[in-house]
């Protein structure tokens, strides 16, 4: 094997439930609760049909380029429900599973995709910050926002979340090490979903695992599957204990991107059909609806009726959003500097002028 | 009053600042039991204790990141970046994420962060330590460029960049550091931003210049006064957003203008006042705009950067020929 470290073996991947949703390891107690499984159910399926509603609208011009989160339902929502309300998310740009259960609304994460910033002023969760389009940027942002709750004395956590591809960039190493160093309340989810746009994680790293590369840094690395929404719940809230108490966290969550890079991607070009419809065997949602089922917590008449729910809630969102007023045009100016400054008021004035 | 040099005026803003405000901390590589390379920041750590002085690890990257996620959420850091010619692994945070983050998020988070650095040529230290390339970050919307060029205005203009709600760059004339003493008032009273200052008047010809540039350029005044010649010298002190009032004020009043500054001529600042001048003081001129700038090269290793740097000289002959064109 290339990159292996002397004396150093990757952690597990830990798991509750197999491909086909059957037990592999005893869940958590408090986690084999009806009404918390079935609220983790919810959300990806949620998530899922805002992602298929965000697609329909980009390919009928209604929305603009999108990233999509399917297949990766169970690390968006699993990281986003073992986070505290106080605890700040730094997402990339394919959480909308984590946003979603954190408060942010539908109609938001489409204004920002349909280019509106007013899309990135939450009304829920204030203090979370907006999508990070440059890869690994938001890692650095981790590392200041963990210590202002260090600074604090408040037990909160900055939770970040980054692909594959992020971690070959510095920043990420940066920001580990920093976390390190000082102790800081943090946890790093990678979203591996193995697929940087066209290239594959073997391209990224010749290390055996991204868990490991916390090593270097000090901290802990851990794995989990990322298509087992319960183990990403777990792994997350036992990461988040963790990091309040000083020891800051990298997990490296193991999923499959289903879909394309972003809507104006083709990973056909790239990549194997036979390769996708097997990891389609292994998808999140299908998988907790399985464990749902053999429980007996689910039947069909339910899954109908989530299935009409959430297309109502979808639909009436982008209903919402198609409906939205445009921002004014002066808007770009007012949000740039507290006050205006008097050099940019000729500038603002002819827009103003011409498009007011 | 006590009579300090720029670099004692830096550090002096900074402790009155970390004083009158807990949220402001300092950061940066050997911010802390060092005081700063230059000792820009001596004696804080002493004063404000570790935690607020926070020597970090060597990676600029993650000293602007982290400076950007600390001021998202209240505070207030003065973070330092050793010389300007390391600054470009931050750059991506200033650009994509500092100067961005109130406009993206329509004033949910912002950024009231100040990035401090050494700028310039004339200490002879070595490659990579003596870049001018104020006119990059003033090229970056949102953002605020300072450049003071005296003690005095270096303790009043930090604390206004401190006290900011935005964004700021803080450029430190590396050469002025300890080229100077001055009085200096520790009453914690700012200095106005996006203003410039006019540090000698004149009727016949105005300078307009930032940063070292104006110890060549009020000694090139002077030397044209023996001549007869009054020259009028500007300090723009914020590159951005510019006062552009007084600059055109000035050039309606004397009819010709100099720009002076040590950073390369192409797609320097300079070019920018010019183009100013050029479409909103056209009909006031009595000749061309004429700039006094370093050359299109690197800034050469010591033996040599005196001769890139704008002289007392280079900035007279300018002078002159603006001065006798007819």
């Amino acid at each position: 094997m290339t990159g292996d470290c002397q004396g150093y073996s990757p952690p597990p991947v830990i798991a509750y439930l197999d491909k086909a949703g059957a037990v592999l390891d005893s869940i958590p107690a408090e986690l084999d609760d009806r009404d918390v499984l079935i609220g983790l159910y919810r959300a990806m399926v949620l998530t899922r049909t805002f992602d298929q509603k965000a697609v329909s609208l980009q390919r009928t011009g209604r929305l603009g380029t999108y990233a999509s989160s399917l297949g990766q339902e169970a690390v968006s929502v699993g990281l986003g429900a073992a986070m505290q309300a106080s605890d700040v998310l730094l997402p990339a740009f394919r959480d909308h599973g984590a946003m979603l259960w954190r408060g942010v609304t539908m109609v938001e994460i489409l204004q920002y995709w349909s280019g509106d910033e007013r899309g990135s002023d939450f009304k829920g969760p204030r203090e979370d910050f907006p999508v990070a389009i440059p890869v690994a940027s938001q890692t650095t942002h981790a590392v200041g926002v963990a210590m202002a709750f260090q600074l604090r004395g408040e037990a909160r956590a900055a939770v970040c979340v980054l692909g594959d591809g992020a971690t070959s960039k510095g920043d990420f190493y940066e920001a580990i090490n920093a976390c390190g160093v000082w102790k800081l309340p943090a946890v790093f989810v990678i979203n591996n979903n193995q697929w940087a746009i066209s290239e594959p994680v073997s391209m990224q790293t010749a290390a055996p695992t991204l868990a490991q590369k916390a090593v270097a840094a000090g901290i802990d690395g851990i794995r989990v599957d990322g298509n087992d929404v319960i183990a990403v719940r777990h792994v997350m809230e036992r990461a988040l204990e963790q990091a309040r108490q000083g020891r800051p966290q990298v997990i490296e969550a193991l999923t499959y991107r289903l879909g394309d890079h972003t809507t104006a991607d083709d990973a056909r070009r790239y990549r194997d059909d036979a390769e996708v419809s097997t990891r389609w065997q292994e998808e999140p949602v299908l998988r907790l609806r399985h464990y749902l089922v053999g429980r007996q917590w689910w039947a069909k008449t339910d899954e109908e009726a989530l299935i009409r729910e959430v297309r109502a809630q979808v639909d009436e969102a982008a209903e919402a959003y198609l409906a939205l007023p445009p921002q004014p045009a002066t808007d770009m100016f007012d949000y740039l500097y507290a006050a205006l400054p008097p050099s940019l008021a000729g500038q603002r004035a002819l827009l103003e002028d011409a498009h007011g | 009053m006590a009579e300090i040099t720029l670099v004692e005026a830096v550090a002096l803003a900074q402790a009155r600042a970390m004083r009158d405000d807990p949220s402001v901390l300092a950061l940066g590589e050997d911010v802390g039991k060092d005081g700063g390379v230059f000792r820009a920041t001596d004696g804080l750590l002493a004063e404000f204790g570790p935690a607020r002085v926070r020597d970090t690890p060597l990676a600029e990257g993650l000293i602007a990141g982290m400076a950007v996620g600390l001021a998202a959420q209240g505070f207030r850091p003065v973070a330092e970046i050793q010389f300007m010619g390391f600054v470009y692994p931050a750059v991506d945070q200033i650009v994509n994420h500092a100067s961005r983050l109130r406009n993206r998020t329509r004033g949910r988070l912002t950024c009231p962060m100040v990035l401090r650095m050494p700028t310039g040529a004339g200490i002879k230290a070595p490659e990579h330590h003596s870049e001018s390339m104020e006119a990059m970050f003033a090229h970056m919307p949102g953002l605020r460029v300072v450049i003071p060029s005296s003690p005095a205005r270096a303790y009043g203009l930090l604390l206004a960049a401190i006290r900011d709600p935005d964004p700021v760059i803080f450029l430190e004339p590396t050469r002025l550091y300890r080229a100077v003493k001055e009085e200096v008032a520790d009453n914690g009273e700012a200095a106005a931003l996006d203003q410039c200052f006019t540090l000698r008047g004149g009727s016949d010809l105005t300078f307009v210049t930032w940063g070292a540039m104006t110890r060549e350029t009020l000694a090139a005044a002077e030397a044209l006064a023996g001549d007869g010649i009054e020259a009028e010298v500007i300090d723009v002190a914020t590159l951005k957003p510019l006062d552009e009032a007084s600059i055109l004020e000035s050039v309606a009043r004397t009819g010709r203008c100099v720009i002076v500054h040590e950073a390369a001529l192409t797609g320097g600042f300079g070019g920018e006042i010019a183009a100013l001048i050029g479409e909103k003081a056209l009909l006031s001129l009595a000749a061309p705009v004429r700039r006094v700038a370093g050359f299109d090269t690197v800034v050469p290793l010591p033996r040599m950067e005196d001769l890139y740097l704008p002289s007392v000289e280079r900035i007279l002959a300018v002078a002159r020929e603006t001065v006798r064109f007819q």
